[in-house]
């Protein structure tokens, strides 16, 4: 009996590699990756890229001899489609890394968080250089901006987009009107940032005065940026609310607007949340439409209508470009990597809210 | 509390399809009308058009006349949203409002259209709507979980408290039944014969025993071929109908020889 | 004549729909007011720049010989971001969809989500300290073995700030972009062709070829066309990482510059015509990549009328 088993199974399994082939090709790349390194100057990334490819070639090669073309090019494919998802790790890795080992000591110097730029001069950089001091200055400036920049975007894109999303989800009814502004809102999702800030800079420079600079213009070139995502999100959102629920509110002889307030908007609310969290965290880091429409603070600025106002991603963005001292550019690098922490921190923390609030406020089937 | 409805050659189109030709029916006060026919044959439209539920979907239209005691459906300056809150409905799959709790979903009716009602009004209103139910000693206990928290039978039983609660004339109900297993059918038809002491019943169902077993009258529609519109072909006391057909059509379906 | 009981509407009923579903038609329409506003202003600010005598436009001969260099510049760096972009973002699509463990495979979907999460300006950071120093030397490599091709002419650049740098930050940038709609296409993939290749004994490689691909295509187009407006119209990643100057072939070399990135350095400080100047540069490029995007658009719609997917 057992000889049986054994002979079906050799049956199915024949002419095929062991389980563990591609251990044995990986170990013998490794080291043949290793020493090919050693002749031409050793470095780890080298040592990958080296490794990865004669591990394709020789599990390519291997399954080729003993298996056949077919299986074999199953395996290059393979190699190539897990070799891109390595690849596009990479830049991830590196940029969280270098954001890490760059802003951290930015990010715990005193007063980081709590001091603006004002009254930071060259003269103290080079003088921080010389000395070897702690770097002073820091992004609150920047990070009250940012916040209320962001919220009146936030403001005005909501109320803008959601409103959008129920036309075109409860009343559009593939009308040519909801036609169009379907087709015009996915076009705007595709605006480049900066000319959203251009337009924004051309509407007030036309309508306020030429020069106008200020928060508020540029919570309008974040809106235009953000309300296409707005309206995207929440119309997904509404479009999933069962029509059941809808025609038992009319059933009851609710009316329309009342079912879409009541029952449609709460059903989606989580959704509609999250959406929008996200949003925001996609507008929170953009820099282009700030810089044309801003301009650059050293000081706190509370009043998002009047003068110029910095935000996190110009303050990273002059810090590295124009340094507060130009001879000594270390303490403005520090500022600006402990800036692109915080940043980053602020946007994963938008995600991860996104994320949460879609779990913890979605209706209960209690089931 | 229960209206009759006299429907007058109405016709129902989908933009220029017309998926109901020409029906005539007289249905009484407290009693229960079973509409039955092939998949197709135009059943559910023609009952989303006695509360008016067919405008939900975009191009459906209708001529003739509908009659409330009287009053008809479709007369110039008529709201839908009243008709609706004189003729209510229930549906083929349970839908209970899923961000609200039990209690609410009774009251969903009178919430939603923002009317002020006393915390003791609305507690005996939950309560009398879901005895009428036959629900209340099953939930009295968690008035305040959620609606979707129910078996499948009691979410429809919690849709038909939610539909009383409004106080309608006549409760319309479109295959209840379908998505729900015997035991719970069995109580669904158990309330449809306490209904119809107070209410005007309207029930659409696929199940042929079923209409035999609750309705006071039967309904037969059918349907030529694909593309062309439902009529009715016979109405007549649920007993004649299964019993006795004067159409050769209505035999051959109730006999089980098609459909 | 009776009077019709059921003519009295309860409540402040009706005028509250009607309030309502204008406010929303309102908002939509305010959304093509303000699409419709971008095109007017930036055509209004534009035209003293188009009108404004050759001298007077930064360069001396006039607006189109500024423009011309930097549509070039800006096309280059979004092309090498594409040709970097689309293999990989391909691969990583299938890697989700198709390779990875299931229980896996949302969360890998996330961490390329979180790709996109990362600010463009932190990006360009990176790209500034720490990309453009890495790869110089491959381009001194490049530019001594490579070097006879024009586009790697040397001598390459001592700080690796090139094009070539600005277009490789710029395919991270759009590589989730492509990934993520991809995928979404690729998980479409009707279940009922896959088993059938599968059943004829088809490995995972032909399976995807015969069913997945097939069906993939148009939604890869849009993809790389959506990605494509991306990198057009990105700033910081250019802005901070290419060290800028004329048109020049070699991508190894400083030089070149884009759009995006010429407005972003010279709008804060301009005054004058040469505010208009860059407000007609904005023009132009929104009229690009609204171009690149309505073909993507009509792709992705054309496709869903046949596909019968969704």
């Amino acid at each position: 009996m057992t000889a049986t088993i054994a002979r079906k199974r050799s049956a199915l399994t024949k002419g095929q590699l062991p389980k563990f082939a591609p251990y044995i090709v990986l170990a013998v790349a490794l080291v043949v990756g290793a020493a090919i390194l050693a002749l031409i100057g050793f470095n780890a990334f080298g040592w990958g890229l080296v490794s990865a490819i004669l591990f394709a070639i020789g599990l390519v090669g291997w399954s080729g001899a003993v298996e056949g073309g077919r299986k074999a090019k199953d395996k290059l494919a393979t190699c190539l489609v897990v070799g891109a998802f390595l690849i596009a790790l990479l830049p991830l890795v590196s940029v969280v890394w270098t954001v890490l080992v760059n802003g951290i000591p930015g990010l715990i110097t005193p007063g980081f968080l709590g001091t603006s730029m004002n009254g930071v001069t060259g003269a103290f950089d080079n003088k921080i250089v010389e000395e070897g001091t702690k770097v002073v200055g820091g992004v609150y400036h920047a990070l009250l901006g940012t916040i209320q920049i962001t919220l009146l975007a936030t403001v005005i894109s909501v109320p803008v987009g959601l409103m959008t999303a129920i036309y075109l989800v409860e009343y559009g009814n593939d009308r040519p009107l909801a036609r169009a502004i379907t087709f015009f809102v996915d076009v705007m999702t595709g605006i480049p940032s900066i000319v959203a800030g251009l337009f924004a800079a051309a509407f007030f420079f036309a309508v306020v005065g030429p020069g106008t600079k200020t928060g508020a213009v540029a919570a309008v070139a974040l809106s235009v940026l953000m309300i296409p995502v707005v309206v995207r999100s929440s119309e997904e959102m509404l479009k999933i609310v069962p029509n059941e629920l809808r025609e038992a509110a009319y059933a009851l002889g609710v009316r329309k607007w009342r079912t879409i307030l009541k029952v449609v908007i709460p059903t989606a609310i989580s959704g509609i949340a999250s959406g929008v969290t996200l949003a925001i965290a996609r507008v929170i880091g953009e820099t282009a439409p700030i810089l044309v429409t801003a301009g650059f603070a050293t000081s706190i600025n509370n009043n998002v209508f009047g003068g110029w106002m910095a935000s996190l991603p110009t303050f990273i963005y002059t810090q590295i470009l124009n340094p507060t001292s130009p001879s000594n550019p270390g303490p403005s690098d520090q500022r600006a990597w402990g800036a692109a922490l915080v940043l980053i921190i602020l946007v994963m923390l938008l995600n991860l809210g996104a994320r949460l609030i879609a779990r913890l406020f979605a209706p209960k089937t209690g089931r | 509390m229960s209206k009759r409805i006299d429907v007058k050659d109405l016709n129902v189109y989908y933009g220029n399809f017309l998926a109901v030709e020409d029906v005539n029916i007289n249905i009484e006060a407290k009693s229960v009308t079973a509409f039955i026919g092939p998949s197709g044959c135009g059943k559910s439209t023609f009952l989303r058009t006695l509360n008016r539920m067919h405008e939900v979907l975009p191009g459906a239209r209708v001529e003739g006349e509908v009659l409330l005691d009287g009053d008809n459906l479709y007369g110039p300056g008529v709201d839908p949203v009243t008709v609706r809150s004189q003729i209510g409905m229930v549906f083929q799959r349970p839908n209970p409002f899923p961000t609200m709790s039990i209690r609410d979903n009774v009251l969903a009716g009178v919430k939603l259209n923002n009317k002020k009602i006393s915390k003791g009004a609305a507690d005996a209103l939950v309560e009398k709507s879901l005895m009428g139910a036959n629900l209340w000693n099953e939930v009295k206990d968690r008035l305040d979980k959620p609606g979707s928290g129910l078996s499948g039978g009691q979410q429809q039983r919690l849709c038909i408290a939610r539909a009383i609660a409004v106080e309608p004339q006549v409760i319309l109900m479109d295959e209840p039944c379908s998505a729900l297993d015997p035991i719970s059918t069995l109580a669904i038809e158990d309330l449809i014969n306490e209904l119809k002491d107070q209410y005007t019943v309207v029930i659409v169902t696929h199940n042929m025993q079923q209409a035999a077993r609750v309705s006071d009258k039967t309904a037969f529609f059918n349907i030529a071929g694909t593309g062309k519109p439902g009529k009715l072909i016979e109405f007549g006391n649920t007993h004649t109908i299964f019993s006795n057909p004067t159409q050769k059509a209505t035999e051959d379906y109730v006999s089980g020889r098609f459909g | 004549m009776t009077t019709n009981s059921l003519t009295t509407s309860p409540g402040a009923g009706r005028a509250g729909d009607k309030v309502f579903s204008g406010a929303a038609m309102a908002a939509g329409c305010l959304i093509l007011a303000v699409l419709f506003g971008v095109a007017l202003f930036l055509v209004v600010q534009s035209i003293p720049a188009l009108t404004a005598q050759p001298e007077q436009i930064q360069g001396g001969h006039g607006f189109f010989a500024y423009i011309g260099p930097i549509v070039v510049g800006t096309l280059i760096a979004a092309v090498i971001a594409l040709v970097i972009a689309t293999p990989v973002s391909v691969g990583v699509a299938l890697f989700i969809s198709h390779y990875a463990p299931r229980r896996l495979a949302s969360g890998l979907g996330y961490v390329v989500d979180l790709l996109a999460a990362i600010p463009s300006v932190v990006y360009g950071a990176w790209g500034a300290a720490f990309l453009a120093k890495e790869i110089s030397p491959a381009y001194d490599w490049l530019a001594n073995n490579m070097g006879w091709l024009p586009i790697f002419q040397g001598p390459a650049s001592a700080t690796g700030k090139t094009i070539l740098t600005a277009g490789i930050v710029l395919s991270v940038m759009v590589l989730p972009i492509i990934t993520s709609l991809s995928r979404e296409i690729f998980l479409q993939t009707p279940k009922l062709h896959e088993e059938a290749a599968l059943a004829l004994g088809a490995t995972r490689w032909e399976m995807i070829r015969m069913a997945v691909l097939p069906f993939g295509r148009p939604g890869i187009v849009s993809a790389i066309m959506l990605g494509l407006g991306r990198a057009l119209g990105e700033t910081m990643a250019v802005a901070l990482v290419l060290s800028s100057g004329v048109l020049t072939a070699s991508l190894i070399q400083s030089g070149n510059q884009t759009i995006a990135a010429e407005i972003a350095l010279n709008f804060p400080e301009a005054s004058g015509v040469k505010v208009n100047t860059l407000i007609a540069a904005g023009l132009v490029l929104f009229v690009i990549t609204l171009g690149v995007n309505m073909v993507a658009r009509w792709i992705i719609t054309k496709h869903k009328e046949f596909s019968g997917a969704n």
